[in-house]
């Protein structure tokens, strides 16, 4: 454990748990047919089920559903065929039903881990509680009106998953590293596109401090920090606070608090006595959801290849390092992009272009692998070029940017070239 | 007389042609301008040229041979299913300017069928109360009052006490009403007409105002069992847009009554001999099981051991449902909203203006109930009593084909009684509750008149689904009972 803080009154550890909110992908809300596009104009993709008009009754999305079960399966976790949905009641302008439709006591997915590495190397695993459906709320709007708030309901009703972690993280790294891994497992199974700055991936962050060997003392959660980075920092200044207030004989009140990146503190949102008694009970106008295990398996027998997986299989089938192997594999894309490369050459020399001219040339472009100019077979083809001595590897190399630029194939370029030579 | 008829009569005359669509709505828009402002069954009227135009479109099919089972029939609809364009008020000065840009599945089922809507019928607020009562557009009187009392007003019972008393009194040949704990059948039988609760899941809910979603089922208020049957028919159905609708095909409900019931084993159960239970509604349900021996059923007591469990249970259900259900009407989108300068205040204003007591009296029960620390001790509770009705009556139902019992342990009561004590008012439940909460169907049929006058009715309690039996049983009890009579408020009468 390389991640404490040195108090007056000895060392102090931390313990992290993070809640995390994913927007599901799909086309549709959880229990109505309205639209879930992101920025649209303000209240143009409600329905009167997201509304909550009197009468109306919610329908579950099954792709939803099965977009949660994909999520569970990738993150090897328990997938219960028996689960419920539960009404959690508060009033707030941005609430119509005047509860939010989620799952309280029997959650779609149990038990499951996630293993995040650090940039020491070490490999960790952190345990997955719980994962569950759940509606999202609207958003209000503060800055149209001196006086009044507007209620926006595009986002109501947009189905969530909430994926809980275990109280297993014991530094800021491990936070961001296990959010960054969550994040790429997700959109490998394209059932969330973690985009934090969109609101489709946020975070509430549960922070404790204790003594080595302590049992755990009260938490503090910190609610919807929008990048990993702020994250980081959060359980940072968090723990200090808490370490301050043990140490100067105090004692740390459960409470929901913000983090105020500017600021770099965090400040008391909820005190528990002002805590919601949400008084969950089933839905009654949705039925038990039960799933049968054909369907999971089914969708089990369909998951794309996950990250763990691919890393493994490229250092086996391309004799790559495992460092690379983790680079490769960080955005599909990319893995996508070297597979088509490598497969059939030389794996390390494609994995060698790749990263090295390949990536440097994105960045001095500003381009991503998506948009890159030179696509996968042209880059292959040189690579055959090179293997079969048709040209000099140096010499594409140093045209490169040339090429880039003109963002033509290489092959009648380079034959030209070659035939010159 | 137009308005005396049954919707069977109506459907023949009108195929007949012996009168016309418009001239049904015609009589009934009548009856109701002459009626309605003594009775106030109606808390919305549909404007008189709307009428017409639909009764005219219904002679239109009869004209084309296209006409449906509801064919040009004048009906009213309790004022909890949302009618599109029309104003949809729940009693509540919580709605009493909402007017739904939808149609709810029920009533889009019936103007499918070719039904006529005449209006929208007095309900107590939210369907919460059992006398018509706590209506924020005033109580609906009874047209039935006692012998040789003429000015003492009588509930019609609740909820839909706007609807019973509206075909009881002419005003409709049939409405619609909700059944949550009873708000069918014991108004049915305060005001001498049939009402059928189905099987829950057997109408959509989708479009009609909740109060407790796990018990709210909707059904017809109609003159005659058969009636009740052909009504059904056109209300049910599955609907996709509510998940608690049953897929199971409809049948042709109205060919059960007149079947035979000989060899069909009824079930009398013990506990609804409930001490104190007035000896005319004993002696009714004594009849009404010699009746149906005459008919050749074989009449079995049962017990049910859980009954006196239902109402204390039904009342933290039904409460604590309501009081999520209810937090919707918050100001903010839609009804009444009462400004203050924080969200709270708009949320504590809107809700104190825009609810009666009784809705809050229930909003309040319902929260109590659920809050961390009693969700154990009752709703928990509650719910695993419930699964014990439930399995009392699937018991029964395994030597028997229905149950016969009271409908109501009175007779219609006086506006103003039971009023000061909230418990006696809900003991008007304790009969019809138990199915509410079992989920099975059920029906009243009015039997006959107690020595004050008043109508009396029976309840007859079936298999889920199976309310063709239940029919079929009620159909019996109709026959045998002969009942006729007429309130002393009717279109019929005096004009």
């Amino acid at each position: 454990m390389s991640y404490t803080i040195e108090g007056r009154t000895g060392t102090w550890e931390i313990v992290v748990g993070l809640e995390v909110h994913a927007q599901i992908i799909s086309h549709s809300k959880l229990f109505s047919g309205a639209a879930t596009t992101f920025g649209s104009d303000p209240n143009t993709q409600v329905s009167l089920v997201d509304a909550a008009f009197p009468g109306m009754l919610p329908v579950l999305n099954h792709e939803c559903v099965a977009q949660a079960i994909r999520t569970g399966l990738g993150l090897k976790a328990q997938i219960n065929l028996h689960s419920r949905f539960d009404r959690k009641n508060y009033f707030y302008a941005d609430l119509p039903q005047g509860y939010q439709i989620s799952q309280f006591e029997h959650p779609i997915v149990g038990k499951g881990a996630i293993s995040i590495e650090l940039q020491n190397g070490d490999v960790r695993e952190i345990g997955i509680t719980r994962l569950h459906i759940e509606q999202d709320a609207g958003k209000l709007l503060h800055d149209q009106d001196p006086t009044k708030s507007f209620v926006d309901l595009n986002r109501s009703g947009v189905a969530l998953m909430e994926i809980v972690s275990e109280p297993d993280i014991r530094e800021p790294e491990e936070a961001g590293a296990y959010l960054r891994k969550l994040r790429q497992i997700l959109r490998y199974l394209g059932t969330c596109d973690g985009n934090m700055e969109e609101g489709s991936m946020r975070a509430d962050v549960n922070v404790s401090v204790r003594k080595a060997g302590e049992d755990f003392r009260t938490r503090c959660e910190i609610k919807n920090v929008n990048s990993i980075r702020f994250v980081m920092q959060a359980i940072e200044v968090e723990a200090a606070r808490q370490v301050e207030i043990w140490e100067n004989g105090g004692e740390v009140d459960q409470e929901t608090r913000l983090f105020d990146p500017g600021r770099g503190e965090t400040r008391t949102m909820r005190s528990k006595e002002d805590a919601h008694d949400y008084r969950y009970f089933p839905d009654p106008d949705l039925l038990p959801l039960v799933l049968e295990q054909a369907w999971v398996d089914e969708l089990a027998a369909n998951l794309p290849e996950l990250p763990d997986d691919k890393r493994a299989r490229f250092q086996a089938e391309y004799g790559i390092a495992f460092y690379d192997a983790g680079v490769l594999v960080a955005e599909q894309a990319v893995a996508d992009y070297y597979e088509a490369v490598a497969r059939g050459r030389d794996g390390k020399l494609a994995a060698t272009w790749v990263m090295g001219e390949l990536f440097a040339a994105l960045n001095r472009t500003s381009n991503t692998i998506e948009t890159s100019p030179v696509s996968a077979a042209a880059l292959g083809k040189m690579l055959d070029l090179i293997a079969d001595k048709t040209i000099n590897a140096k010499l594409p190399r140093k045209s490169l940017k040339t090429w880039w630029k003109r963002a033509k194939a290489p092959r009648p370029l380079w034959k030209r070239r070659a035939c010159a030579r | 007389m137009l308005t005396g008829l049954t919707l069977t009569q109506a459907r023949a005359g009108l195929a007949a042609r012996k009168f016309s669509a418009r001239e049904l709505a015609q009589a009934h828009l009548d009856a109701i301008t002459r009626l309605n402002p003594g009775l106030n069954a109606y808390i919305t009227v549909l404007p008189e040229a709307d009428v017409l135009a639909s009764a005219d479109a219904a002679d239109a099919r009869y004209a084309a041979g296209t006409a449906g089972i509801m064919d040009g029939l004048p009906i009213g609809v309790k004022d909890l299913f949302c009618t599109k364009g029309v104003r949809t008020t729940a009693a509540s000065k919580m709605l009493a300017d909402f007017v739904p840009p939808y149609e709810s599945t029920v009533t889009a089922n019936l103007l499918g069928a070719g039904a006529v809507f005449l209006g929208k019928t007095n309900l107590d607020e939210f369907a919460m109360g059992s006398a018509n009562m706590s209506s924020a557009f005033g109580p609906t009187t009874n047209p039935w009052k006692r012998k040789g009392d003429d000015t003492t007003a009588l509930v019609p019972g609740g909820s839909s006490g706007g609807s019973s008393a509206a075909v009881a009194a002419g005003l409709a040949l049939a409405a619609t009403g909700t059944d949550t704990g009873g708000s069918i059948r014991q108004p049915a039988a305060y005001c001498g007409i049939v009402g059928l609760k189905p099987t829950y899941g057997r109408c959509s809910r989708w479009g009609t105002i909740a109060f407790a979603s796990s018990l709210d089922q909707a059904g017809p208020m109609t003159r005659s069992v058969a009636d009740a049957g052909l009504m059904l028919e056109a209300m049910a159905g599955f609907d996709a847009k509510d998940s608690t609708s049953s897929n199971r095909a409809v049948p042709a409900f109205h060919k059960a009554v007149g079947k035979s019931v000989k060899g069909l084993r009824v079930g009398i159960p013990a506990e609804y001999r409930a001490p104190g239970l007035p000896a005319d509604v004993l002696a009714m349900w004594e009849q009404g099981i010699a009746w149906l021996k005459a008919a050749g059923c074989e009449v079995v007591d049962v017990s049910l051991p859980h009954t006196r469990y239902g109402l204390t249970t039904y009342y933290i259900i039904a409460p604590a449902e309501c009081s999520s259900n209810l937090a919707r009407y918050d100001g903010i989108r839609f009804g009444m909203r009462k400004d203050a300068p924080s969200l709270d205040g708009v949320y504590e204003a809107t809700r104190a203006a825009g609810f009666g007591q009784e809705v809050r009296n229930r909003i309040l029960m319902g929260t109590y109930v659920l809050s961390a620390g009693y969700y154990d001790a009752y709703y928990l509770k509650a719910q695993k009593v419930r699964t014990l009705i439930k399995r009392d009556f699937e018991q029964a139902f395994e030597t028997v084909d229905v149950l016969l019992t009271p409908t109501a342990p009175s007779a219609a009561f006086a506006q103003g009684e039971n009023m000061d004590d909230p418990v006696q008012m809900y003991l008007n439940d304790i009969f019809t509750v138990p199915a509410s909460m079992a989920g099975v169907p059920a029906l009243s049929v009015p039997v006959g008149l107690n020595e004050a006058g008043l109508p009396l009715g029976l309840q007859v309690i079936g298999r889920h689904f199976d309310e063709e039996t239940v029919l079929s049983i009620g159909g019996a009890l109709e026959a045998a009972a002969g009942f006729t009579h007429i309130p002393s408020v009717h279109a019929g009468a005096g004009a």
